[in-house]
């Protein structure tokens, strides 16, 4: 793939590059054999629990008394939301910047230990050592035992045993449940509070009613509408095992054998009604470039949405997260989509066409409103929008708003990265504005910023 | 909150007489209560000083991801809070026996707060009370200036880490004799070593000569010295003349602040003050509890095991003890335990002190039989551990007596992870047994906030300048702008930071994220400016 990419980095050197978008192509190029580790499992589980914990988490009435931590409710919290938030507003009035974040994720984790909790929160600030920032060589804890230098104590999976890909039956439907539940709080709280405009239904709709009846399932032997069609191939099946059709290519239907079993009915039965439901796809952009505070602004800019969504469809929302670089592919969580590492090149177009192929396999058009977020830096290897604009045209046909954020590295002048020229370029966002819209921000965007970029892509 | 009851503080009391037999020395009144979780909720945003001023970042989840413990060093769990009397809390029905034990724990820390001399500036007064006019101070400024009280707060909280404790602390025990003339300190301080350069023994000489000088001619010593200096130094008036009138780098923002700002100095917002003085008073308090950690929840650990055998009540119980014991004070396979760590420390220097090995002639031992059989019979050991407790701190305990024999005794290493790329695994594997690399892990790990002073000489024209004193470790970027903006508003005027930010060339494939560590990180050095509530940077040119 990579040896690809060098030949692509040279194709568009000869199109013509700026300088520091190739020195900037050709770092996310660097990163382009790394893989993509998925997200470091929780510290704070395991036997390697002490590797992460510092001298200062030791507390007496922790460890002595053996006490639990006291997590303080969320509703306590909620009670006084209120108050916070006009305390939040007040401080833009007498110019200082707002403190208080509703969209922050605290403790995401994996597995029936990790839950997404969804909670108003603030930081506070100080000069501090920053201890990501360290030459590789440092670092390490504590640790006791026989070993020689060198040895290795132990292995730890680094997607914990148990968490395979795909939702397996019943898998983590509480957890999903636990960021529903806040997650529709929050969707309150932000439109509420924050005068998000309410969703306005176009054409089809709403009904709370989750199941209806038609006539799909199919029933040997007995029923109410005989299916014409499957029941004659029932019966050539049959008559073909019971050696009846001596040619093909020359049957008399007046010699078959037809037994009570081949006729196929088809009875009423209860279906899931997926009319009223809305179907998001996140999708994000995790190529080399994304690294910091970009994937942390789109990442909570989504969660937002997805509460807002909920909130709206009465909580009636599907959600799909797509992670891309030059290959898109489609992740089953949450807690993936949001920490995954970053690493390779970037082709927007992949992510747009992998959704245009599940929305056509998966037939979601008719029975879904489908909403498409896209985030990312606006770096795209695919100068001109050549590949995405296409997929991004077939995708407007069915979805009922896609909205591109992009957070911008501090580095270019506002409206100079690749995507947003050829979306400007296109004419897209002008042609078709109540279905495509797009948001740029800078990568120190702050939560009100995030708010206000979902006002424009949404409303 | 509710006292214990009668039967249990009889037990707290027979743990005192013991602990007190024993060695350990504390004030007789202590307050022990009761805690439900719903206390613990409203204790734990305030540190556990019930009277703690009212603040609204309390009422809501603060996060604590990044840098956990340089942004809140003190931690909300603690039993014992240093004020007087001291108060301990407790959960709800711990057997008898447990409590014993916590007692004993409760007492070595007790103990150590009322003796080691990193808390001498907390022993005259009693912080509850000082916390409890303080809030009510407070509550009685935003009844008259409104929310404005809650923005100095903030502020003063965001700088509440450069407060020159070791600075305040050194003030308490300079002996007036101590004050020499500024001139004095000028020539052996700056003028002989830093200009001059002279060899050690030349210094010495010059000691020497100044004391002879004293004792010779008296009040009229230092006159009959310098007359000697100038002679061989012609220069040394000049060079005097330009230091003096020159400022030195002041490292306690706050209090800077306070001195000299002259949106704090003006009339009508001179309240402010009050505000940032209860916010670096509460600093204070607090930091010798953290630069102890080890040593203190060592001592009370040590002291527990000891005084809990010993005890005659608890009879039946040992086992109990021994799994809550081993539970707390074990040493993890992986990971830091201040208990296990630190009551080891001490026990091994209560034999050192007991077999005379704390000495030069067991240091130039180099047989390791002979070293192993090495027993002068001193049995100094516990006046050797209580003097350790009274006068260390962690830093100096782990430089001191973390040595290889420890180290090997215990079995101790440092351990790192490493990903291997194809299996998907971390691996955790021994990276070092030398115990200077295992005390050099612990140093780095222990609170040490930045260094940022004042530079009195480049602060004019309205500005402040501040000068990060860079220690390999870049500060915290996303947290500067609005650090810098509270300064902004306390000096009133643009403010400016030096300081040193990494670039790092990752090299490809590396893993990231915390715990792995960059690859090679190339040092700028920066300077953030903060002008009408916008940040911006520049790059400094090296000299």
């Amino acid at each position: 793939m990579r040896n690809d990419l060098e030949a692509y980095l040279e194709e568009l050197r000869t199109r013509g590059l700026t300088p520091q978008r190739e020195a900037r192509l050709r770092a996310e190029l660097e990163t382009a054999g790394a893989e993509h580790a998925p997200p470091a499992s929780e510290p704070g589980t395991g036997p390697f629990a002490g590797f992460f914990r510092s001298v200062y988490a030791a507390a007496d009435l922790l460890d002595l008394q053996r006490g639990a931590a006291v997590e303080r409710p969320v509703t306590q919290i909620q009670k006084s939301l209120d108050e916070l938030l006009e305390r939040d507003r007040r401080r833009e009035e007498d110019g200082f910047p707002r403190k208080i974040r509703v969209g922050k994720l605290v403790k995401p984790g994996r597995g029936t230990a990790g839950k997404v909790v969804v909670v108003p929160t603030t930081e506070e600030e100080k000069f501090i050592h920053d201890p990501t920032v360290r030459p590789q060589e440092e670092g390490g804890t504590g640790g006791t035992g026989d070993e020689g230098e060198g040895e290795v104590i132990g292995e730890q999976p680094v997607r914990p045993e148990g968490q395979g890909t795909g939702t397996g039956p019943g898998q983590g439907e509480g957890e999903a449940h636990e960021l529903e539940s806040s997650a529709y709080d929050l969707g309150k709280t932000l439109t509420e509070k924050f005068q998000l405009p309410n969703l306005k239904e176009k054409g089809k709709k709403r009904s709370l009613t989750r199941y209806t009846y038609d006539l799909t399932d199919r029933n040997r032997g007995f029923g109410q509408v005989l299916d014409k069609k499957a029941t004659l191939r029932k019966i050539i099946e049959s008559n073909i095992s019971l050696g009846n059709i001596p040619d093909v290519a020359d049957i008399d239907p007046s010699r078959f054998l037809i037994a009570p079993r081949d006729k196929v009915y088809r009875i009423l039965s209860r279906e899931k009604d997926f009319d009223s439901q809305a179907m998001v796809f996140f999708l994000r952009d995790y190529s080399g470039s994304m690294s910091g505070k970009v994937t942390e602004l789109v990442a909570t800019q989504h969660v937002l949405i997805y509460s807002w969504l909920i909130y709206q469809y009465a909580g009636q929302v599907e959600s799909r997260f797509i992670l891309h670089d030059t290959e898109a592919k489609e992740v089953p969580d949450f807690y993936t989509y949001y920490n995954s590492q970053v690493a390779g090149g970037t082709e927007v177009a992949s992510a747009y066409r992998l959704v245009n192929e599940i929305v056509a396999k998966e037939g979601l058009a008719k029975d879904y409103n489908i909403y498409v977020f896209h985030g990312t830096d606006g770096d795209d290897w695919d100068s001109g929008g050549d590949k995405a604009l296409p997929e991004l045209r077939e995708m407007i046909r069915y979805a009922s708003r896609v909205g591109v954020t992009i957070a911008e590295h501090g580095l270019g002048t506002s409206g100079g990265t690749e995507v947003s020229r050829y979306l400007e370029n296109s004419g897209l966002l002008t042609e078709r504005p109540e279905l495509i819209r797009m948001d740029v921000m800078q990568e120190d965007a702050d939560e009100p910023r995030l708010i206000e970029g979902i006002k424009k892509l949404i409303s | 909150m509710e006292l214990i009851n009668q039967h249990t503080k009889a037990i707290m009391e027979g743990c005192k007489e013991r602990a007190r037999d024993a060695g350990l020395s504390f004030t007789n009144e202590s307050l022990e209560y009761i805690v439900t979780n719903r206390d613990l909720l409203e204790l734990m945003p305030k540190v556990m000083i019930p009277t703690l001023y009212d603040y609204w970042v309390h009422d809501l989840e603060v996060l604590r991801e990044k840098g956990k413990y340089e942004l809140y060093p003190h931690n909300p769990y603690e039993t014992v809070i240093n004020t007087r009397p001291p108060i301990s809390f407790y959960n709800d029905n711990n057997p008898d026996w447990l409590n014993v034990m916590i007692f004993y724990h409760v007492l070595g820390h007790i103990d150590f707060f009322q003796n080691n001399l990193y808390f001498r500036h907390t022993w005259d007064y009693d912080f509850t009370g000082q916390a409890l006019s303080d809030k009510r101070l407070i509550a009685r400024l935003r009844s008259e200036k409104g929310h404005w009280v809650d923005y100095v707060i903030e502020f003063a909280r965001a700088i509440d880490n450069l407060v020159n404790y070791h600075g305040e602390l050194a003030r308490l025990y300079v002996p007036d004799t101590a004050v020499m003339s500024e001139r004095l300190d000028y020539y052996f301080d700056v003028f002989l070593q830093r200009l001059k350069h002279v060899p050690v023994s030349d210094y010495l000489k010059e000691v020497a000569r100044y004391n002879d000088c004293l004792k010779e001619f008296g009040e009229q010593g230092e006159k009959t010295f310098f007359s000697e200096a100038v002679k061989k130094y012609p220069e040394l008036e000049a060079h005097f003349a330009k230091q003096d009138g020159r400022l030195s780098p002041r490292r306690d923002l706050l209090q800077y602040l306070m001195d000299e700002s002259p949106f704090l100095n003006r009339d009508e917002n001179e309240w402010m003050k009050q505000v940032m003085e209860i916010v670096r008073n509460t600093s204070i308090f607090f930091q010798p509890q953290i630069r102890t950690k080890i040593m203190n929840e060592g001592w009370a650990s040590y002291w527990h095991e000891k005084l809990f055998l010993q005890d005659d009540r608890i009879k039946g119980h040992e086992v109990d003890f021994a799994r809550v014991h081993a539970g707390v004070t074990s040493l993890p396979r992986v990971g830091l335990n201040p208990y296990a760590l630190g009551m080891r420390l001490f026990t091994w220097l209560d034999e050192l002190g007991d077999t005379g090995r704390y000495s030069l002639a067991y240091q130039r031992l180099a047989g390791a039989e002979s070293r192993k059989r090495f027993d002068t019979g001193a049995g100094q050991g516990q006046e050797f551990i209580f003097r350790i407790r009274e006068n260390l701190c962690d830093y100096l305990f782990i430089k001191e007596f973390i040595d290889q024999d420890f180290t090997d005794r215990y079995k101790l290493f440092v351990v790192d992870r490493r990903l291997d790329q194809q299996r998907q695994v971390w691996q955790y594997f021994v990276k070092s047994r030398k115990s200077e690399e295992y005390r050099q892990m612990l140093l780095d790990t222990l609170y040490h906030p930045p260094v940022i002073e004042v530079d009195q000489e480049r602060t004019y024209g309205g500005q402040l300048s501040l000068v990060h004193r860079f220690e390999g470790k870049q500060l915290v970027r996303e947290y500067l702008a609005n650090t810098m903006l509270g300064i902004e508003f306390l000096w009133g005027g643009p403010v400016s930071l030096e300081t040193s930010d990494g670039i790092m060339e990752r090299p490809s494939g590396s893993p990231q994220g915390e715990g792995a560590g960059g690859g090679e990180i190339r040092w700028q050095r920066v300077k953030y400016t903060m002008h009408e509530k916008v940040l911006s940077r520049q790059l400094v040119e090296r000299i």
